[in-house]
């Protein structure tokens, strides 16, 4: 018996959700007496996993693996947590560990529970705090599946580093043809831009900044944090941004460290989005906008004039403090 | 091309959540239910496919009598026949297996879901249902065309897009992109006309067993009150940034 985690990496290297994800499972198998064994795909240094408390990796090499295919990737973590006798199998919420983990978890016969904010709240019977209603409230679920498999929510456990050195141990999983009939024709992916997925700090703007001529100031706000860019949802609705940046109930959801919103009034389904971030900023005009209620912090005031001046002062900070 | 899509009875995205039952229930008191946002979307691309292409769409719903609303809706918009499979939508993985059922007695060619319900968020059900069936699945689509029996989907990516090509039978979990919105469809009076006629079957669930249960609900701890920064004195909230809250 073990816990199971998908380590997951692009370019050969492991995400730093598969760290995140490294620690919170060491702390379960401490809790529980047992071990954790990472699944890594076509990694160069696996030994990376160690400092976070993994003390085995299974070693998957296969060229057939590099394009992303969830179907035989799911395929490989099955049969590796079956070999393993894994009782519970971890994923991060990252888009492709979200597309795999329901297939798993449907090969393993494994009640899922997906969302789930820190550690199991008991582990006999095993449950979890999981966010539900779009970030308006948490469900305690239980899952009584003898194998379970868990997605841990985005930023909502840190890492925690731990002494040690992992085993590794190549691993070749069989798979078929069946298991590749998805195809990836082509990606396009943004480059040199922070993704609001992998953000630490999210810089947004809303109806406030008045049209997109005026996004420069956004931008070089964002830039000064080394934030990611993102909008509001009549933002992107009218054209000024990209869809892919509203962020909101029913855009992208945004659980950063820190989530600065210009000029956004602060709809509930905006809120809903962004409310798994830990700290949030509010730049409004209107001293009434329902934003300022769930604001860590506030400032009253234009933003045209003051984001100019902001983004002096955190380039001036980051310059004393780099 | 026979087309399912699975529709869920959702709380309208301004509704405000409360529990009750000791916090083990959710409170529908005063909620209006519409159809999940993500489930919409795919709605619309399947009565695009079913006008350009003559496909047949068929909407189903794993829930109580109160669904019936939200699958009318669905008729009315444009959709040619409904199925509720009356049973209580407790569990991904037991809604993954009702819908199962359906798809095989159906015979359908392509299933589109959500890719999450604005209650429960799970986003499991269209990849369980994939797996299920053995069909195959593209999770988070923001674009699908089909021609013949071959289909290229547009899923998004961390920080971009990728274009898969699959064949069908195929289980897509849809989101926004999959139309645009100006293009979702109001139920106008003939629409709401012809659904009174159309057929809502009504299926008994099979034995499966749940593989999860919801124990109890919880609220978020209220927020303390915001701390207001002169826009004169900004130089506070970058030091309260780094020092109390500690992000940069």
């Amino acid at each position: 018996m073990s816990i199971l985690i998908y380590a997951e990496s692009a370019e050969g290297k492991f995400k730093k959700t598969a760290f995140e994800l490294a620690s919170y499972a060491k702390k379960i198998a401490a809790q529980t007496g047992t071990t954790v064994t990472a699944l890594s795909i076509n990694v160069t240094d696996n030994q990376a996993l160690a400092a976070y408390g993994v003390d085995k990796v299974l070693k998957v090499t296969n060229d057939k693996l590099k394009a992303f295919n969830a179907k035989a990737i799911a395929d490989v973590i099955k049969q590796a947590a079956q070999k393993e006798s894994a009782k519970i199998v971890l994923f991060s919420s990252n888009t492709d560990s979200l597309y795999i983990a329901p297939l798993v978890a449907v090969a393993l016969e494994a009640g899922y529970a997906s969302n789930v904010v820190g550690l199991p709240e008991s582990t006999s019977p095993f449950q979890v705090k999981r966010h539900a209603f779009s970030n308006k409230a948490f469900t305690i679920t239980e899952i009584t599946t003898d194998v379970k498999v868990l997605a841990i929510g985005k930023n909502s456990f840190g890492l925690v580093e731990a002494a040690g050195s992992a085993t590794e141990e190549a691993f070749s999983p069989s798979l078929n043809d069946n298991d590749f009939t998805v195809k990836v024709e082509s990606s396009e992916k943004v480059s040199g831009k922070v993704t609001i997925a992998d953000a630490e700090v999210v810089v947004s703007g809303g109806r406030g900044l008045k049209g997109p001529e005026n996004w420069g100031l956004i931008e070089d706000l964002a830039a000064a944090f080394g934030a990611a860019t993102a909008c509001s949802k009549p933002v992107s609705d009218l054209g000024w941004r990209p869809h892919s940046e509203h962020v909101g109930q029913t855009g992208k959801p945004v659980a950063a460290n820190l989530y600065v919103a210009v000029g956004i009034s602060g709809a509930i389904q905006h809120i809903a989005g962004i409310n798994s971030s830990k700290v949030k900023v509010v730049i409004n005009a209107d001293p009434e906008a329902p934003f300022f209620k769930v604001a860590d912090y506030g400032v009253v005031g234009d933003a045209f004039d003051i984001l100019p001046k902001l983004t002096e002062k955190i380039k001036a900070f980051k310059a004393q403090n780099s | 091309m026979k087309i399912l899509v699975c529709i869920s009875h959702v709380p309208d995205t301004t509704a405000k959540i409360n529990f009750t039952n000791g916090d083990s229930e959710f409170d529908t008191n005063g909620v209006q239910f519409v159809i999940n946002p993500n489930d919409e979307f795919g709605l619309t691309r399947a009565i695009w496919f079913k006008e350009q292409a003559g496909a047949t769409v068929t909407v189903v719903n794993v829930g109580g009598t109160d669904a019936e609303a939200t699958l009318r809706k669905a008729l009315a918009i444009g959709a040619d026949e409904a199925i509720r499979v009356n049973a209580a939508p407790t569990d991904g993985f037991f809604v993954a297996k009702q819908l199962a059922e359906v798809v095989k007695n159906g015979g359908y060619d392509l299933v589109i879901a959500g890719k999450e319900s604005l209650d429960y968020n799970g986003g499991m059900v269209p990849g369980m249902l994939a797996a299920l069936l053995g069909f195959d699945f593209v999770n988070g689509t923001i674009k699908l065309d089909v021609n013949g029996s071959s289909a290229t989907a547009v899923r998004e990516i961390d920080g971009g897009k990728e274009t898969l090509s699959a064949t069908l039978p195929l289980v897509i979990a849809g989101q926004k992109g999959l139309v645009e919105e100006k293009d979702l469809r109001i139920p106008n009076m003939r629409g709401i006309m012809a659904a009174r006629t159309k057929a809502l079957t009504i299926l008994e669930p099979t034995g499966a067993t749940a593989a999860t249960k919801s124990v109890k609900f919880e609220k978020p701890a209220p927020k303390s009150a915001v701390k207001l920064i002169s826009p004169d004195n900004l130089d506070e909230l970058v030091n309260l940034l780094h020092n109390e809250a500690k992000v940069i």
